[in-house]
């Protein structure tokens, strides 16, 4: 047995080389280790640092810029938590506020699909469980390379089933998210997961370590060699040779290619979820706040023992201190040492701080849901995080140094050379459809595309029905979960990003992603509320996507701060890229809403013949970025549509408004693929036909003009079905909220029509939407 | 008087609360009962809802049949005690042999989520007696383990019996035989179901309220009893 390294050995030993660069620390942020604690780390402190100090755990590349979020948040009393904590806290009313966050599993769901999403949902839902709230629901954006590449063919179905897998077992709904197809995603596919949940105002739990002599309680599985150093690899440059280059910096555990190199050379490099045992974490938690037994609490994620207890301990405020008692924690592997046991990644694990007047109805309450909860520690006034093994001191930091004071880089940014070409590669130049038959072809391809495509192939392996409180989900705008049966009060929910959008304009494409979840929300009647997101992004070492990336952040805060909706929190993921080629610029931005009837929701579906079919928003040329110049050309070039955030404003309040009165039968917000995809997924959804007339006297003339409005991606837009007898009031309605509204027609019949164009039967529009996924993976 | 009935909550159950909201819709009393407890709580009728019991480990159902409440369960069953188990509480009906035959993996081997249109074969039993015999109903199937496997000469005989309660119209979605969505004991007190009527109880919901009706039965029929 080798010699524990302790922190007398430290002392007595100080040119002992220590493998920090296998860690992903460099050498200067070594060298700073050794100035906090005035000596060589121990390799357990070693261990602690390294992991604190990633990329996914400091966001050292990133939180320069990230700091925007707060400084142009708009003014808002609605959050009761923001940035910072596991996830940010909304106040919805009633006595009820809701967390939610988006996080990322990037690189482990592509070194093993299945395991690497389900502990993606095992992650998130601890995060939300942490803050002192029930989960309720989740949602998940996932992109992939092309969908006919034998590699999708892997990958896809594993992390669908993984999900499907670990949520469904959960007991948690699956109300929406995306999907999406593109070569820059081959080999970095990007899966976001999303939770929710929801309390009341007072249960609220924040990680902090109070109250001297507090007991520190470890509860949930043992721990075992899963994912150890999977934060920190993260830090390292580039991953050379193998076929997974890069890391998501997002998400809990991840390849551990670096970290694992200097522990063992047999880790598992992704590890495995046990749903069951979240569940009674799960349980056992809630019953354990309620009970009021819990002072503190974190859940175990990235970097796991070592993040948990530097947190909580940091988060105690000025001098306080934690003792811990690392030969205290239950192994699944009696081999590991102090190091092993500070990186593990074991799943379904949380530490909560406990009086000790508590701890025995605190440990009865556990048994009870057959949880093992093992006391640790306990919290000292020393400002001190000691950790010993065996009797011997192995770590002894001041807890902020590792948690809140990791270095913060400005990484250099540059506008990529290839920028202006590629916006002034107009799609202007491309061939369009011209004739009826043509507009009817395209229509038909971009709906059997496979982003366009019907999704049920995926979302029928999601349970959406769970806890009967699901009143919209797939596929809807946005998932609408109902949060008291009494009331009627909800929350909406959507998640939306478009890398091609943001690849054009990085500022841009993140506005876009922001103003189509708002607009998402809006359609189903909600009011949007705050936002949390995911950045998706190449190696921050390389200047031009650290251009994307901070010009993305500004477009967001920018976009936030005009919409009146706060970023609450969120993930960034560093590293999604292969070898040289990073992937498009991709933040995935998820919106919440709260709808005050849940009875009163707009779907998407015509399902009554005889409504107006009224276009809101305005139309123009805007094919930049768009699904019909990606799958009729090939084609990405050119500008984005243009953002108008007071348009977006406008759409949502009168939407939001309609949807109170009861004046719509059905609403659908216009995005990739324009009003063509939304009237057939209008049509589909709800089994009424309609008929439209696209020509209209003095605007845009000709066919050019039904190209335009069909498949045009101009934002600020939706369709809606009017109630019949309530068209003159939702037209006044419309004028007085500055949204310009063209009837185009009405529901009813079996085939969509445009008039004096073409007609498809809704029997081949559905065939066109729906044979393509099954085609590709059943 | 209403009638009071049960809905067992084991580790791992998903449903139970769905389950309970649905018998409160149907004017019944629920009373929660615990896997661990030897204790039926002078329940008039039970319901083992849907979920994942135990983590679904070695088998699914097969260990929540050895749970504590089940060795109350069993007999009382067998004595007549109406029982209904939906999707997983089906699987430990058939563990604990309470119904004849198995619950494996789909056809197509994914979990399935949809809703089904299933035809009500027996309307005699305690939970089906409102509906009307060949009624076709809507509710919602939710499992990865819902073919339902029986050897021919069982299957002839359930059928002689009346012992098939449900049947998928159309082809089964999971390859079960027969396409067979549900069954029951001999006597019809003991039903076995594998879509959900709990999670069809409300439109806002779900599909619509078709499966209100096997919780509305058993209230009936228990306070006419």
């Amino acid at each position: 047995m080798t010699l524990q390294d302790t922190i007398a050995r430290a002392a007595a030993t100080p040119e002992r080389p220590q493998p920090h660069a296998e860690l992903g620390l460099t050498r200067e942020e070594y060298v700073r280790i050794t100035e906090v604690l005035g000596r060589r780390p121990t390799d357990a402190e070693l261990a602690i640092y390294s992991v604190m100090w990633s990329e996914h755990c400091s966001y050292k590349s990133s939180r320069a810029h990230l700091r925007q979020f707060a400084d142009k948040a708009p003014p808002t009393t609605a959050l009761l938590a923001g940035m910072g904590q596991n996830a940010g806290v909304v106040d919805i009313g009633q006595g009820y506020a809701v967390t939610f966050k988006l996080e990322s599993h990037n690189h482990p769901s592509y070194v093993e699909p299945f395991q690497g999403a389900a502990t993606g949902v095992g992650g998130i839902v601890r995060d939300i469980l942490a803050m002192g709230a029930r989960p309720v629901a989740v949602m998940d954006s996932l992109r992939f390379g092309p969908a006919d590449a034998p590699d999708t063919r892997r990958v896809l179905p594993g992390v669908v089933g993984g999900i499907s897998f670990y949520g469904n077992c959960l007991g948690l709904p699956n109300i929406g998210g995306e999907l999406a197809f593109d070569a820059c995603y081959a080999g970095n596919p990007l899966v976001n997961a999303l939770c929710l949940g929801v309390m009341r105002h007072e249960d609220l739990k924040l990680a902090a370590a109070t109250g001297l002599g507090n007991q520190v309680v470890l509860l949930g599985s043992r721990t075992g060699p899963d994912g150890i150093g999977g934060a920190s690899v993260l830090a390292s440059a580039s991953f050379q040779g193998g076929g997974a280059a890069g890391g998501g910096a997002g998400g809990r555990g991840h390849d551990a290619a670096g970290g694992a190199r200097v522990e063992s050379a047999k880790r598992p490099s992704v590890q495995v979820g046990d749903p069951f045992m979240e569940k009674l974490l799960i349980e056992c938690c809630l019953e354990l706040y309620a009970a009021g037994l819990v002072q503190g609490v974190q859940d175990l994620g990235a970097a796991g023992v070592a993040c948990a207890t530097t947190e909580l301990a940091a988060g105690g405020g000025a001098g306080v201190g934690m003792r811990v008692r690392l030969d205290s924690v239950p192994l699944r592997d009696a081999s590991l040492g102090p190091a092993e046991i500070l990186m593990s990644e074991s799943q379904e694990r949380m530490m909560a701080i406990v009086e000790p007047a508590g701890l025995e109805r605190f440990l009865g309450i556990c048994a009870k849901w057959d949880v093992q909860a093992t006391v640790i520690g306990d919290v000292t006034d020393t400002g001190r995080l000691e950790m010993t093994w065996h009797g011997e001191l192995v770590v002894d930091i001041p807890p902020g140094s590792a948690a809140d004071q990791g270095p913060v880089y400005l990484r250099p940014a540059q506008r990529p050379p290839w920028q202006a070409a590629l916006q002034a590669d107009d799609p202007a130049r491309l061939d369009r459809p011209a004739t009826g038959p043509e507009l009817r072809s395209t229509m038909l391809s971009l709906l059997c595309a496979p982003d366009a495509a019907d999704k049920s192939w995926v979302t029928e392996q999601y349970d959406r029905y769970v806890r009967g409180d699901t009143v919209l989900a797939m596929p809807q705008d946005a998932g609408l979960v109902r949060l008291d049966e009494q009331s009627s009060l909800g929350v909406a929910l959507a998640v939306d990003g478009n890398g091609r959008y943001s690849r054009l304009d990085p500022y841009a494409g993140a506005q876009l992603a922001l103003a189509e979840a708002y607009r998402n929300v809006a359609a189903t009647g909600a009011r949007p509320l705050a936002v949390t997101n995911c950045l998706n992004f190449g190696s921050p070492e390389d200047p031009a996507v650290m251009w994307q990336f901070t010009e993305a952040v500004r477009g967001l805060a920018d976009a936030c701060q005009a919409l009146g909706v706060p970023v609450t929190g969120g993930n960034v993921s560093f590293y999604n890229q292969t070898a040289d080629a990073a992937i498009h610029p991709t933040p995935v931005v998820g919106v919440l809403g709260v709808h005050d009837d849940v009875r009163r929701r707009l779907s998407i579906g015509f399902r009554r013949a005889g409504c107006s079919v009224v276009l809101l928003g305005r139309s123009e040329a805007e094919f930049g970025g768009s699904l019909w110049a990606h799958v009729a050309h090939r084609h990405l070039g050119g500008r984005p549509p243009a953002v108008d955030l007071e348009a977006e404003r406008g759409l949502a309040a009168v939407l939001a408004e309609a949807g109170r009165r009861g004046l719509l039968e059905a609403a659908h917000d216009l995005s990739d693929g324009g009003l063509a995809i939304a009237l057939a997924e209008c049509c589909l959804a709800g089994g009424q036909g309609c008929a439209v007339q696209l020509q209209r006297p003095g605007r845009l003339p000709g066919k050019g003009a039904e190209f335009t409005l069909l498949f045009g991606e101009s934002a600020a837009r939706a369709v809606v079905a009017v109630r019949p007898g309530a068209e003159a009031e939702f037209a006044v309605l419309c004028q007085g909220g500055g949204v310009p509204a063209a009837v185009l027609g009405m529901t009813g019949g079996a085939s969509l029509e445009v008039s004096g164009s073409f007609a498809i039967p809704l029997d081949e529009l559905a065939a066109a939407h729906r044979g393509t996924l099954p085609a590709l993976f059943s | 008087m209403t009638a009071r009935i049960g809905v067992i909550t084991f580790p791992g159950s998903l449903d139970d609360q769905d389950a309970a909201r649905a018998v409160r819709r149907a004017g019944g009393t629920v009373v929660p009962l615990w896997h661990g407890e030897r204790d039926l709580r002078g329940i008039d009728a039970v319901v083992l809802p849907g979920g994942f019991s135990y983590g679904d480990y070695l088998r699914c159902g097969a260990i929540a049949r050895f749970a504590p409440v089940m060795a109350e369960l069993v007999p009382a069953a067998r004595a007549g005690l109406p029982v209904l188990g939906i999707c997983n509480g089906f699987q430990i009906l058939c563990e604990a042999h309470l119904l004849p035959g198995a619950l494996t993996r789909n056809e197509g081997l994914r979990f399935i989520s949809r809703e089904v249109r299933v035809r009500m074969e027996n309307a005699s039993t305690p939970w089906t007696g409102g509906y009307a015999p060949g009624q076709e109903v809507t509710l919602v199937l939710k499992s990865g383990e819902g073919a339902y496997v029986v050897d021919p000469a069982t299957l002839s005989g359930l059928e002689a019996r009346g012992q098939v309660l449900a049947r998928y119209v159309g082809s089964s979605p999971n390859g079960s035989a027969d396409d067979i969505a549900g069954v029951c004991s001999e006597s019809g007190s003991v039903v076995g179901l594998m879509p959900h009527p709990e999670h069809a109880i409300d439109p806002l919901t779900g599909p619509g309220d078709d499966g209100l009706g096997f919780f509305t039965s058993a209230v009936s029929a228990l306070v006419s009893a």
